[in-house]
């Protein structure tokens, strides 16, 4: 008799701690993109042997750097309910700019580096300048920027590819060997980036505003945080990112390219945000989702061009994907409200 | 009354073009007290709290704190001087935690080095505090590190109060604080505004809300047009009585 009211007692408890830590689980925001990554992973592994080879894997890496970092600002931007889409083209800029004063401008490494991404934060200011004090919408601010950049890219680059640049620029290329495989250093600084982002927005009163302010602007004006700088902040720092983007792509590509960075490095980065599980709506989402998010990206690019399917449908799968990560953040958030 | 008031508000007038939203409005809040406000709508009560809450400024009268004169050009400044705003809208971020909400704007940093130089957050410090906060004024929550958005609109308030009573020095304005609430909702909001009460902070309350004024309101002025025309107290004057002045129906020859 004791037993039976014993167990009636506890069992139900005992159930609902089981569930209530496997709704946590689920809850936790980086366990569904990291699901999506394994699957990815799983299904690319099953239809090529070449995939999980080791030297793949590690190209995988070096081509999810652009993107990796691009999505850093990107994640910034969208967390304030926002959209950045000139990072692509600013970095192209910004790449143009260092490889054309390294080679033609005669102008020492470090200094032309500088010089280029400090252009590109420039253009990000330009962009947070815009969105905060004219109030213009992000959309249409970055997509002019866009094409500016666009524009200026092909004006200072005469649409010459800048060979023969100097050992520093390309850095950022050279790989180490751990574990068998070899990694660049600009994996290393992709990396690092992804850690600071993380203490940034974990750790500190900004990090907080930024999520407050998207998640809802009148309420967080109200406590007393100043919003135009918090959007100003993320605009800049997305400029930034596109600068140290720039770095990067000339280190792995080893030439100033005019049509580098122009294509599909707007959309990815925009991918990779959501596909690591941030809302467009704003004040929700993680910086080690959007790491996820961009190794989803760069596993379907490599796994895509391994198993021999064609550039274009490429671009027409990721196009599909972008749309059924937005599709999921919608209805997951009208489900909320 | 015998005790100096706490804030005091003189001959405020407000224009807007041809609109006058205040005609010389006055007020006193007193030490302890829960002062209501009741008035049609258009009768001054929103445009007086907001220049008590420095969300405005008023074009003529004066505003004095503890007896000393004071100007607010921004809620900031409003905040600086002690005095704390609940808004009817449940002004939180939803998908930010409890303990998150209560700090936000001011938020607590790590001592020594990862304060300082790398401006850490000291999570553990705010969400002891926040809980403290919360048994104090017994608003009920599985957890402080809850995201706002999974707690009722009643709850989501309370973070609000809790805010406001955590911060506020001198005094707690609440306008509409029960506005978006169901019954039960509104009653324990009501609770939390006497907790506030009794933990020394003097409040002014703005209701539409007749029998809830009339339940928690030491007094209860009354605006009409942009200026005062009566202070009652529930103990004088029934609510029949009140909403008659309210609207014009009864004459009231002083202002007090």
């Amino acid at each position: 008799m004791t037993t039976t009211t014993e167990r009636a007692a506890t069992a139900p408890g005992r159930t609902y701690a089981i569930l209530d830590a496997g709704r946590r689980v689920l809850a936790t925001p980086t366990v569904g993109p990291f699901l999506a990554l394994v699957l990815t992973m799983a299904f690319f592994s099953v239809k090529t042997d070449r995939f999980l080879q080791t030297e793949n894997l590690s190209l995988v890496l070096q081509q999810t750097l652009v993107v990796g970092v691009l999505a850093i600002g990107q994640t910034l931007v969208i967390l304030t309910a926002g959209i950045d889409l000139s990072v692509g083209t600013v970095m192209a800029l910004g790449q143009i700019l260092m490889t054309k004063l390294a080679v033609v401008g005669g102008v020492p490494a470090l200094p032309s580096l500088l010089l280029g991404i400090l252009t590109c934060l420039g253009l990000g200011v330009l962009n947070g300048g815009l969105v905060t004090l004219v109030r213009l919408p992000p959309f249409i601010v970055t997509l002019g920027t866009f094409n500016i950049a666009f524009a200026l890219t092909h004006v200072v680059s005469n649409d010459v590819t800048f060979t023969g640049l100097p050992s520093t620029l390309l850095f950022f290329g050279r790989t180490f060997r751990i574990a068998g495989a070899s990694v660049t250093y600009g994996v290393v600084f992709m990396l690092a980036l992804y850690a600071l982002a993380w203490f940034a927005l974990r750790q500190t009163a900004w990090g907080r505003h930024v999520y407050a302010v998207g998640d809802n602007r009148e309420a967080a004006r109200l406590t007393g945080i100043h919003t135009g700088r918090i959007l100003l902040s993320v605009y800049a720092l997305a400029g930034l990112t596109s600068g140290l983007a720039a770095m990067l792509l000339v280190g792995r590509t080893e030439v100033g390219d005019p049509n580098a960075g122009q294509t599909t490095e707007n959309l990815d980065s925009i991918t990779a945000v959501v596909l690591g599980g941030t809302s467009l709506f704003g004040g929700r989402g993680t910086i080690v989702g959007t790491l996820i998010g961009a190794l989803i990206v760069g596993i379907f690019r490599n796994g895509l061009t391994l198993i021999g399917v064609d550039v274009i449908y490429q671009y027409l799968v990721t196009g599909i994907l972008v749309i059924l990560a937005v599709s999921v953040d919608q209805l997951t958030h009208r489900r909320r409200a | 009354m015998s005790a100096a008031p706490i804030l005091e508000a003189r001959g405020l007038v407000k224009r807007y073009g041809h609109v006058v939203a205040l005609r010389g409005a006055d007020l006193e809040l007193y030490p302890n007290e829960i002062l209501a406000i009741i008035g049609d709508n258009g009768a001054g009560k929103s445009t007086l709290i907001k220049a008590l809450s420095g969300a405005l400024q008023p074009d003529e009268g004066e505003i004095r704190l503890d007896g000393e004169s004071v100007h607010f050009r921004t809620p900031r400044d409003a905040r600086g001087a002690g005095i704390e705003t609940v808004y009817q809208d449940l002004a939180v971020a939803p998908a930010l935690d409890i303990a998150a909400n209560i700090f936000l704007g001011r938020e607590a940093r790590r001592r020594g080095v990862l304060g300082r130089i790398l401006r850490m957050l000291d999570q553990g410090a705010m969400r002891r505090e926040a809980t403290r906060h919360f048994a104090e004024l017994k608003i009920g929550v599985q957890s402080i590190a809850q995201p706002v958005e999974d707690l009722s609109g009643g709850q989501r308030q309370g973070v609000a109060v809790a805010r406001a009573a955590a911060w506020a020095r001198r005094l707690v304005i609440m306008d509409e604080p029960t506005a978006a609430l169901g019954v039960k909702e509104t009653g324990q909001v009501l609770d939390l505004i006497r907790r506030v009460r009794e933990r020394g902070l003097p409040v002014i309350l703005i209701s539409h809300d007749m029998p809830n004024v009339f339940e928690l309101a030491d007094r209860i002025q009354i605006m009409r047009l942009g200026r005062r025309v009566a202070v009652v107290t529930p103990a004088t004057h029934s609510m029949a009585e009140a909403v008659a002045i309210m609207t014009g129906a009864t004459q009231v020859e002083n202002d007090r």
